[in-house]
């Protein structure tokens, strides 16, 4: 009993030291990403490694879950009779929800992995360690234009994904099923608040950004220096990453949207 | 010309309960090759990362140009080590640089030149390891010689008057491994830097090196100029230079006895004499 009470007054404590080392570093990530603006040409290219290349699956993705998300809305709502509300179906989930949770979700298995196993590789390397003693900090000058460059490209790609997915319901419910044009656009357009709606579904991504992106660096920048450490740290940027997307989905959904 | 450049004092180094750098002096002058030798584990490594400031010294003090490296914050540390180069063990080169651009990093974070000057020096530096015509490769299409001597390079881009080199010789051929040697020699004269040469290959360090300190067990258990230590009478030196397999470093890591770990003993002896009695 007493050991079982030692162990978990332990884990509890490396918890808590885990917790704060982890805090004190987002906070050093973000002055040092602040100071990155400074040379915006690593920041662009982070954003076209970790934007564009992303950008085939997360449009790809956008349109078949736009297309699934109209033939099941539409199932449903043709027995209550309103297949002319489809629009707003599509375009509601696609912007409060399944745009900023799907597009991180993808974010974190398409660059999320590639950003760990490359901070891990490098410290196995001694890539890190040479820069540290060539003077050069690899917090300012490898994670944080990685981090910043997340941190813009995932709600960029989060927008493309809903603006695909609409489109792809649209080509589903109006061509293939039958559904007024007219009606899906206007539906759309009466009940899609611009701050509301894509305003709160940009800010989810954003957070989204920030959460997944840091996931990733930390875990890659404390992994062992081991293939198996490097291989590890990819599996539990993916589990962290995705378990942290969906808590705080729930978290941001309660405050965002329930009052409307 | 020759005087102090680095001095260590009493340096001791633990890891938990293993005491890895156990009262350490030592000093490295100005102009001169000194190299740290010693077996797998005897502490060199560990000794050039606490005079880097990689890790800190828990006792004594490590003394670089007049002022002392432990406990200096981050940024005192970086002011510090702009004046080291420092050549790892596998190169540590930016794969996803090419080798002109591996050379150049350090003069591009470090000082405000342009790319003409830089292009220039970049040049020069990789004309001094025999590399001018593979500036444009990436670094996976250089052998492991080649990786080593593009390292070399990079580490004397700021022409640092301490050098670093972290068994510079390891997984060589031996025309790859004369060659840096005479690299580090020359270059070492060339800047009259101060160089200390981490590497447990004998017959090369030997010729190249102007004092050896022989580490064992953290401590240092000889030093002289290569001729002296020749002479040595150490049982330990001895082992090491004539790469003996058995004398005070023994061959087996310590463990139980053979009779424990394989579950003989006593039962043994038990079982023996049960089986001859059942026998007809």
């Amino acid at each position: 009993m007493i050991n079982r009470l030692t162990n978990l007054g332990r884990a509890s404590l490396d918890w808590a030291s885990n917790m704060g080392y982890a805090a004190r570093f987002f906070m050093r990530l973000c002055w040092s990403a602040v100071a990155c603006l400074r040379r915006p040409r690593l920041l662009i290219d982070q954003i076209h490694f970790l934007g564009n290349y992303s950008l085939p699956v997360i449009l790809v993705a956008g349109l078949f879950v736009g297309a699934v998300l109209a033939l099941l809305g539409h199932y449903t709502l043709k027995s209550f009779g309103s297949e002319q509300v489809l629009g707003v179906l599509v375009a509601q989930s696609l912007i409060r929800e399944l745009g900023p949770v799907v597009t991180s979700l993808l974010f974190v298995g398409r660059a999320g992995t590639s950003l760990t196993a490359e901070i891990g590789l490098m410290k196995a390397g001694e890539q890190l360690s040479a820069m540290e003693m060539m003077a050069v900090d690899p917090i300012d000058r490898v994670l944080a234009p990685r981090f910043l460059a997340g941190v813009i490209a995932v709600p960029l790609l989060s927008a493309m994904f809903m603006a695909v997915g609409i489109m792809g319901g649209y080509w589903v419910g109006v061509p293939l099923i039958g559904v007024d044009d007219g009606a899906f656009w206007s539906q759309m357009q009466a009940s899609v608040d611009l701050w509301r709606d894509v305003g709160n579904g940009l800010l989810k991504s954003f957070v989204f950004g920030i959460v997944v992106t840091f996931v990733a660096l930390y875990v890659g920048y404390e992994a062992d220096p081991t293939p198996e450490g490097v291989s590890r740290a990819t599996t539990r940027t993916v589990v962290i990453g995705s378990l942290a997307t969906l808590g705080l989905d729930f978290l941001l959904t309660a405050v965002m949207f329930t009052s409307a | 010309m020759s005087s102090d450049y680095l001095k260590l004092e009493g340096v001791r180094f633990a890891y938990r309960d293993r005491q890895i750098i156990d009262g350490v002096d030592a000093q490295f002058l100005r102009g001169k090759v000194t190299a740290l030798m010693g077996g797998s584990g005897s502490g060199k490594t560990t000794l050039l990362r606490l005079i880097s400031g990689q890790v800190q010294a828990q006792q004594g003090s490590v003394q670089f140009d007049g002022a002392e490296i432990t406990g200096l914050n981050r940024n005192d540390l970086y002011a510090v080590r702009r004046k080291m180069g420092m050549l790892f063990q596998h190169g540590a080169l930016f794969t996803d640089l090419t080798v002109f651009e591996n050379v150049a990093f350090p003069l591009r974070e470090h000082t405000d030149l342009s790319n003409e000057l830089i292009r220039d020096l970049v040049l020069m530096k990789l004309e001094s390891v025999g590399l001018r015509g593979a500036a444009q490769l990436r670094t996976a299409q250089l052998s492991g010689g080649m990786a080593r001597r593009v390292a070399l390079a990079r580490s004397i881009a700021l022409d640092p008057p301490l050098l670093l080199y972290d068994e510079p010789f390891a997984g060589l051929d031996p025309i790859s491994l004369g060659t840096v040697a005479q690299l580090i020699r020359k270059l070492n004269d060339a800047l009259q830097a101060t160089t200390i040469l981490v590497t447990h290959d004998v017959p090369e360090s030997f010729a190249i090196a102007d004092y050896v300190y022989l580490l064992g067990k953290g401590k240092i258990i000889a030093q002289g100029t290569p001729s002296e230590l020749k002479a040595t009478t150490d049982p330990y030196a001895r082992q090491f230079l004539n790469a003996e397999h058995d004398g005070p470093v023994s061959f087996h890591y310590p463990s139980a006895s053979a009779e424990e770990s394989y579950g003989l003993g006593s039962n043994l002896s038990s079982n023996l004499s049960s089986n001859t009695t059942k026998k007809p």
